[in-house]
This record gives structure tokens, sequence and C-alpha cells, in this order.
């Protein structure tokens, strides 16, 4: 059986408000999935429901193709939301004591705790109550206690909010070793960039439904208009008078337009060559930010 | 991992984290200190055998044969100004007549026995109780139950809102049953607890056999030995209420309010037990009601008003009325301990839904 978390019809309401609609969607193994959606639009719902602090008004989490039980989920690892240590407690002991009471023993744990601290460099902090760390440094604890018992699945709500550029780095890079070891990692982000540059496989949700769920590379292409880009050493004003060309933006020598379906690309560009030297053609890719508000609309 | 090595896990955490706390210490002390003082102190204050001056050898070794110290002088004026200096007690004349007793300002009762023939005496009600003790006695049981109980009761409301506060109550119940968790806080409240009252115990009756005041001992304590189960049971019958007060608050600001029912239900004992110590009727009432029995009990075995069997059918309905609250303070708990927005009613908790149906998914 592949290693895949799978959602399976969710609903779920609040009183008269229902949160989720039928969500259904994959976290496959070994690769990272975005989840990206407005606030509110059911995010950290879904992943309550995966990790059985809510339950689902109807529908199924599946894990390797069984419902999801206690056991499995004591082997997923999650970051809540809202984030929360015992703050008195010191990083270490409470990292312990999660371990343990994800069922390791005090050996492993002990091992364990100590190389992530290594890991995320937080070993000078260990034995400081976690109320005395940095806001940045309390998120790494946050992400060690998502990551002490070596889980099977890694749910993470917002693992980067709050993160320096350098954390952000620090935590990918862990993250990643996880998924080379087969791990399927789910995350939520509002941060669309770091998204972008992370996630093998995206999941857009909207209103409680989902909208778009696959592979990063062919959510692009599905959503990739013929949309290019021209620069030219005068002014690129005239492109807009050809036939089947549709102008977005336009700044001096610099082009973006949209191409009707029967237009040729090659026609546009020998018209260029035709008016003076051309610095720049090519197609523009959709950005995830863009994907994302055609979806979400 | 099963439940009960989730609750051996919590419950020492919680342990771990306590007995570091200022507050259980300090208390730990003052309670300790309390025991010992009250028990010790009034003996030392009593301050023990009169010292006298004595002239007359034959009236200085009656004396001494009595158990007082004795300092011997030249003659009765030096004995008097020994008086006078502040150097002893008292002194006894003899004057060549009848022996005299001086003191300053208060007639030495000890050294009068000495010296006077003492009819027999037969008393009709040996175990009546020194009516200082009568009341010390109860106001000991109530003061030591109100405060543990209400400190350790007090401590689990507070590390439940501690966990929702922080939120990393959704890390823990993604991890063990919801159960397990309430249970271990509800082992680390009752150990501690148990920990504290036996040794304030231990340090009482220690105090009594110092001082010795014969009977004391036999008559304190077996009324201390039932305080020991009545106050386990009575403590573990309101720790999941506890928990429950803690769970249905989000901040520690809150917990006051929400809490005081419970406070009123450890209060109202406390001050009818001391009030109403001397009212049999009454005590006799409290000792039965599960709520006052813990103190009202051992105090009627003290005063020897109860039969041997009392004690253990008001210990058994105690124990009913603990399943009960225990039963009705765990599906309060789990009705509102993952409800992190605002305060949720106890009747809501109660009613709550949605912590069956992740039960059933979590099987």
């Amino acid at each position: 059986m592949t290693k895949v978390l799978h959602l399976e019809a969710i609903n779920r309401s609040f009183g008269d408000r229902q949160v989720l609609r039928d969500v259904t969607f994959d976290v496959t193994a070994g690769r990272m999935t975005g989840f990206v959606g407005a606030n509110g639009a059911g995010k950290t719902t879904s992943m309550r429901i995966i990790l059985g602090v809510l339950a689902p008004d109807s529908g199924q989490v599946s894990w390797q193709g069984s419902p999801l039980t206690r056991e499995d989920r004591r082997r997923f690892g999650y970051m809540p939301e809202e984030r929360g240590l015992y703050p008195k407690m010191t990083v270490r002991d409470q990292l312990v004591y999660l371990g343990r009471l994800h069922g390791m023993t005090l050996d492993g744990v002990r091992r364990k705790v100590d190389e992530l601290l290594e890991w995320l460099s937080l070993g000078e902090r260990g034995n400081d109550p976690v109320e005395n760390l940095s806001l940045g440094n309390q998120q790494r604890a946050q992400i060690a206690a998502a990551l002490v018992h070596d889980p099977d699945v890694l749910v993470l709500d917002e693992p980067f909010s709050g993160l320096d550029p350098m954390a952000v780095d620090t935590v990918v890079s862990v993250l990643r070793e996880h998924t080379h070891r087969g791990v399927p990692v789910l995350f939520s982000s509002h941060q669309l960039d770091v998204v972008e540059r992370l996630c093998d496989d995206l999941v857009i949700i909207a209103d409680g439904q989902i909208r778009a769920a696959g592979s990063r590379d062919s959510l692009r292409e599905a959503y990739a208009q013929r949309r290019f880009s021209l620069i030219v050493a005068g002014d690129a004003g005239w492109v807009r008078d050809l036939p089947g060309v549709a102008l977005v933006d336009l700044d001096g020598p610099r082009a973006v337009f949209d191409l009707a379906d029967d237009a040729d690309d090659q026609v546009v560009l020998r018209a260029a060559l035709e008016r003076g030297p051309v610095r720049s053609f090519g197609p523009v890719t959709p950005s995830l930010a863009e994907i994302f508000r055609e979806v979400a609309r | 991992m099963n439940t009960s090595s989730a609750i051996k896990l919590v419950a020492a955490r919680e342990l771990k984290v306590k007995i570091k706390d200022k507050t259980f210490l300090i208390s730990t002390i003052f309670f300790l200190l309390f025991a010992a003082a009250s028990t010790v102190l009034p003996a030392m204050l009593g301050g023990g055998a009169s010292s006298v001056a004595v002239a007359d050898s034959a009236a200085a070794s009656t004396l001494r044969d009595k158990g007082l110290e004795v300092t011997q002088f030249a003659d009765d004026a030096s004995a008097e100004q020994a008086v006078r200096d502040g150097d002893v007690d008292a002194a006894v004349v003899t004057g060549g007549g009848d022996p005299k007793v001086l003191a300053m300002d208060e007639a030495p009762s000890d050294v009068v026995d000495a010296l006077s023939a003492q009819p027999q005496v037969q008393l009709l009600n040996p175990d009546a109780v020194d009516p200082l003790l009568a009341y010390l006695v109860p106001f000991g049981f109530a003061i030591v139950f109100f405060f543990t109980s209400l400190t350790f009761g007090l401590q689990i409301a507070q590390s439940v809102v501690e966990e929702k506060q922080t939120r990393i109550v959704e890390i823990l119940v993604a991890s063990v049953p919801t159960r397990a968790l309430l249970a271990g806080k509800v082992v680390a409240g009752g150990v501690l607890a148990l920990t504290q009252i036996a040794l304030i115990a231990a340090v009482t009756i220690a105090g009594v056999q110092f001082t010795d005041n014969g009977g004391l001992l036999s008559l304190i304590g077996p009324s201390i030995g039932w305080f020991i189960p009545f106050f386990v049971v009575g403590f573990v019958m309101l720790a999941a209420l506890w928990a429950a007060a803690g769970a249905l608050v989000n901040r520690l600001e809150d917990l006051q309010g929400v809490s005081m029912p419970l406070q009123m239900v450890v209060m109202i004992p406390f001050f009818l037990v001391i009030f109403l110590s001397d009212n049999k009727p009454v005590m006799t009432l409290l000792s039965y009601i599960p709520f006052s029995a813990p103190t009202a009990m051992p105090v009627r075995l003290f005063t020897g008003d109860a039969a041997g069997w009392e004690p253990v059918l008001s210990l058994g309905i105690m124990v009913v009325a603990a399943f009960a609250l225990i039963a009705v303070g765990a599906r309060v708990y789990e009705g509102s301990l993952l409800r992190t927005n605002g305060k949720i009613s106890f009747g809501a908790a109660f009613r709550d839904k949605e912590s069956r149906r992740l039960a059933e998914i979590n099987n």
C-alpha cells in the first residue's frame, strides 16, 4: 500500500455555518503538499480533523488505505495553528515529555532531542524555560515538538509564520530531510512565495471547498494562459495593434500580453525584430499567487 | 503505548512541576510548623516543674521526691530573697513551724500539691475530652482538609487552564486519550495532597508523643488514622470537578469565577464543622454528607460520639458519591477541553456531542 493520507468527502459545520464541503485530497509520501487558502477557508479545520482533535460531520480520513486510528495518529507530527508549549518547562524537558507521550523510550527520546536541538540551532537554549526564548526560537521549539517522535506523517499549520528567512531555510531543510525518508508533509501557509518555492503538490481551498489539487507543475500548466513578455529597445506600445494580442501591461520598452488561441507568438517576435533589437521574449508562467487568485475567486 | 502508561507519564510531569513549585513547598512547611507548634508549644509554655528555694532539708527532700527543682539555701531569709530576685519560682519557708509557700504573683500549684495530702480521685468518665482540645481538634481537621483540598484542587484546575491557554492541549489530545490526561492530573494531585497530610499526621503524632500527655495519643490516633482515607476519597471525589472547572475557561483570570461553586462546597463544611462542633445532631448529619464527612467523622470519632461502624458506612457513601461526581467531572472535562473559543457553560459541556463523536473515531 502506498503511503498516502487521504481525505474523502469531509463535511463539517459549526452551528449553521458549513466550514468544509466534501473536502477530498491526498497527501502523498515523500512530497511536500502546500495547503493554501484565505483566512477562514477551512485549512485549520481540515488539519484538526486529520489529527482527531475535531470530528467530521461526515467523510473519512484514511492512511495507507484504511481509516485512521488513534495508534496511527500517535505516529503523526502536528503543529497547531495557535502555538503553545508549557511556558515554565525547559525546551528539553517538554520535548522529552512529548516524545514519551508518543511512546518513545527515555533513552531514544533523549538522543532524538539532542539531535533535533542541534539541527534547529537550539542547542544552547535546551535548558531554558520556553517563556525565556525569543519568538523565533519558540517557533523552532514548536517545530521540534512536532518532529520529536520521528512521525510517519507531518501536519503543520503555518509552520513558517514568525520565522526570519534564515530560520525558514533551516526548517525547510529539516522538512526536506523528512520527505526524503518518504514522510508525507502537509503544511499551510499564507506566504505564497514560500509555498511556491517549497511545495511539490498543492491544494487550494476556498469557502470550505477544494478548488484545485495536484502537483505544482501540472497546476501551473493547467492555469497557464498564452501569456508572453517582450522587451525591446524602444517603446513597445505598437504591440497592442497586432491581431490576436490583448495587452496586459505596458511599461515603456516592456510589454506583457495574452495571445488569442489562433495567433502565432512567432509572428509577434518577427514584427518586433523588424522594428529593432529585441532584448527578451518568452512565455510567462503564472505565479502561485496568480493561480490562487484565479482559482479562489 | 496503553492508557495506564500515559497516565503515569502525565502524573509524573505534574509531580515534577509541582514539587518545584514554591506554593507547594511553602504550604507544606507552614502546615508542618503549625502541627508541630500546636502539639509541642502548649507543653513548653506550660513550663515544666517549678524551681523552689528551701532552707529546711526535710522539706527539700520531700519536694525533690515530687520531681521539683530544688535549691537549698542557708536560711529562710535568703530563700525568700531568691524568690524576690527571680532566681526561683517559689520558696518554702518553715520558720520553725508549718511550711509556708512564698511566690511572687501566682500560687505555684505543683509546689502546693507536693506539700499537701491528696485525696483519692476516681474519674467517672475517663474519656472526657479536655475542652481546649475539644476545640482545637475539629479546627485542626477542618483547616487541614479545607486548605489542602482547596490548594490542590485549584492546582489541578490551573494546570488544565494552562494547557488550554497555551493550546498545547491539541498536541496532547492528538497523542493520548483525554481520560488519561484527566486521570494523570487527579493522581498527581492526590499523591501530593496525601503526602502533605501524611506528613502533617506524622508530625502531629510525633509531637503528641514527645510532649506525652499519656492518653492523648490513644485518643487522637484513631481519628487521625480515619482522617487519611476520608481525606483521600474526599479529595478524589472533587478532583475531576476541579479539572472540569479548569476546562470550562480559556484564561487563568476566568478560573476564579467558574470555580466559585466548588470553593463553596469546600468552604461551607469547613465553617459548619468549626462552629457547630459541639452540636451533636448536626455533627452526626454532617458526618454522613460526603462533602463534610472528611472532617466531621474524624471529629466525632475523637469526641467518642461515633460507633465503630459509622466511619465505614460514611466512607461507603462517599465512595458512591465519588464515582458519580468523577463521572460528571470527566464528562464536562471532555466536553469542554477542546473548545478554545470563549467560556463554556457547565451544562453545554455536559451535553457536548463532539467529544463523544471524537471518542468514537479515536477508537
